[in-house]
């Protein structure tokens, strides 16, 4: 097959739905639409708070999807003794940040919901591993357990509105920013010294993985540590530790996440391409028993890496003058039956780029 | 694997001072002494390649990945809060960032208060923290026009030494933010360069230890 017919975007779709369904993940197909209530009651949720939204026929008011997990939740009954294992392929509508417009953007992702256990923590953050290698064998996955950051703050007494500042000094590994807001809040030498440690820590998973027992400092933090150690073992021996990095400023909205959390780059695309974690308290907010734990990866940036660019539109240009149409039509599909891409027409438009020009016929 | 980094500065003066940090570094690039209008230096060798950008756009090239790293002032990162790490405060390009009037301005509660800015979203932040009705006047240089002319009761403004204010007869009245130069860096291509940042960020931190 041509090599170009399929876009980058196009083939790691392909890549990633075969990849999705040998794990048992069945695809979940939805309609675009959805009440706009369910988008309004988890507004932080969101990536970004702004939805498409209109009136259908009955006077409902509808949006255009901006996220899925939402949806597929609400979707789905509450089972929190079994497990399901789905993965879906759909556009979202979402505004992006740079031209602050409307954009619709490819997205592919899974999520797994219901009794989530070690394996199924360890098999998503498998599959999001692989997801990166498909589209590039250059990346990097950061990891972050969500329960480590929660429990590091709440030992050290910060006030609420502190936490938030320290969260996002984290979010921009501003060492400063966290030092002064522990200087601010009168922090002992220990507690400062867990929140610098907190912005410090990077690296992979073996170079870090020590370092991670200086966060263990009561019973909570301890539990913590030991389940990302925990994680990073399995990852070891499933062999795909080696784009690992433990980066705790990966953080997400506590009111929605805990346990893991994560993000994946690419080398060529400056933002993340693959964002995910363990998202029992949005299952809870929602009244689920369940727990669940999901990726996506976002596909409108993958054309940057197609790096192949076609020289040529068409190997030949059939320019015909006075003649039968039969004879043109003779003409192309022996070009078209030796393999060749062929345009033909009483002139060739200047945009056209041709390996080789064919004249018939007078002019 | 030795990849090129690239580096925004801030053209101007603080750019120059940041380059000769960047230089005892350990990536020089002596083409960027030379006295011409190039924009791009690259030294192969050292593994480097600066770009001057105008200061108020560093953030956007380094945001978009253009560029791996670069030094933007905290002012920008507040007002736009661009989507990157800000590794290190450099300590230099100090300043802060001020609420301005005119010398005998009485600030009347009852009314709205119209403050003139090149920096809205900071602007907004400061009074909407205080519970204030402001009247936001975006304007993109000699903020402090405004006040003299009517145009609006205050100015949010960086003051560097005053003399500019004090010249216009205005004073400050409250200073609210430390402003000063930041390390930044793109989020994605830190991961992939990760070892030439940090060796940089660790000596910037030596130098500006003692600042």
């Amino acid at each position: 097959m041509d090599k170009f017919i399929l876009s980058g975007e196009e083939k790691a779709v392909f890549a990633l739905r075969s990849l999705y369904k040998k794990y048992g993940y069945a695809q979940y197909k939805m309609s675009k639409f959805e009440e706009y209530d369910l988008y309004a009651k988890n507004k932080d949720f969101l990536v970004s708070d702004n939805v498409i939204t209109f009136t259908d026929t009955d006077g409902k008011l509808l949006a255009l999807k901006p996220d899925v997990t939402l949806s597929i939740i609400k979707n789905d009954k509450d089972n929190p003794d079994s497990i399901k294992k789905v993965y879906y392929n759909e556009h979202v509508y979402r505004v992006s940040k740079g031209t602050k417009s409307f954009k619709e953007i490819m997205q592919i992702g899974l999520e797994c919901v219901g009794a989530i256990d070690d394996y199924s923590v360890v098999e998503v953050l498998y599959l999001a591993l692989k997801s990166l290698d498909e589209i590039c064998k250059e990346n990097v996955l950061d990891l972050s357990h969500l329960g480590i950051v929660k429990s590091v703050l709440d030992y050290t007494k910060v006030s609420e509105m502190s936490k938030d500042e320290i969260v996002s000094c984290l979010n921009e590994k501003n060492l400063q920013g966290v030092q002064k807001v522990a200087d601010y809040e009168g922090l002992d030498e220990k507690r400062k010294a867990l929140l610098e440690k907190l912005v410090t820590v990077y690296g992979s998973a073996q170079k870090v993985e020590e370092e991670l027992d200086f966060f263990a400092v009561d019973d909570n933090t301890k539990c913590a540590v030991e389940s990302l150690k925990g994680v990073i073992a399995s990852l070891k021996t499933l062999k795909v530790i080696d784009n690992v990095r433990i980066d705790f400023s990966v953080t997400s909205d506590f009111n929605y996440y805990n346990g893991v959390v994560f993000k994946g780059f690419v080398s060529g695309i400056p933002t993340s391409i693959l964002s995910g974690g363990q998202y029992d308290n949005l299952m809870n907010k929602m009244g689920r028993k369940s727990k669940a734990i999901g990726f996506a990866v976002y596909l409108d940036e993958i054309e940057r890496l197609n790096e192949d660019k076609e020289e040529f539109d068409v190997d030949v240009a059939v320019q015909y003058g006075q003649i039968s149409i039969e004879k043109v039509n003779v003409t192309v599909s022996k070009l078209i039956g030796e393999g060749k891409t062929v345009f033909a027409g009483k002139t060739i438009p200047e945009t056209v780029k041709y390996r080789q020009l064919l004249t018939i016929g007078e002019e | 694997m030795n990849k090129i980094l690239n580096v925004a500065l801030p053209k101007g003066r603080l750019g120059e001072k940041v380059y000769y940090m960047f230089e005892k570094a350990g990536f020089p690039c002596p083409t960027i002494k030379e006295n011409n209008r190039k924009l791009i230096f690259e030294n192969e060798e050292a593994g480097v390649r600066y770009f001057w950008v105008k200061p108020s756009d560093v953030a956007i090239y380094v945001e978009r990945g253009a560029a791996d790293i670069g030094v933007a002032g905290k002012d920008i990162l507040a007002e736009y809060k661009p989507d990157v790490y800000e590794l290190l405060d450099l300590k230099i390009g100090k300043c802060n960032m001020a609420v301005a009037s005119k010398a005998n301005f009485v600030d009347d509660r009852r009314k709205t208060l119209k403050v003139a800015t090149k920096f809205t979203n900071i602007a907004k932040a400061y009074y909407s923290a205080q519970g204030r009705d402001i009247d936001i006047i975006h304007l993109n240089g000699s903020i402090e026009l405004a006040p003299i002319l009517g145009l609006s009761d205050v100015i949010v403004d960086i003051v560097e030494t005053g003399t500019t204010l004090k010249e216009n007869n205005l004073v400050v009245l409250e200073k609210f933010q430390d402003i000063s130069a930041r390390l930044i860096a793109n989020k994605a291509n830190f991961k992939f360069k990760s070892e030439q940042i940090e060796k940089l960020q660790k000596s910037l931190a030596e130098q500006t230890e003692n600042l």
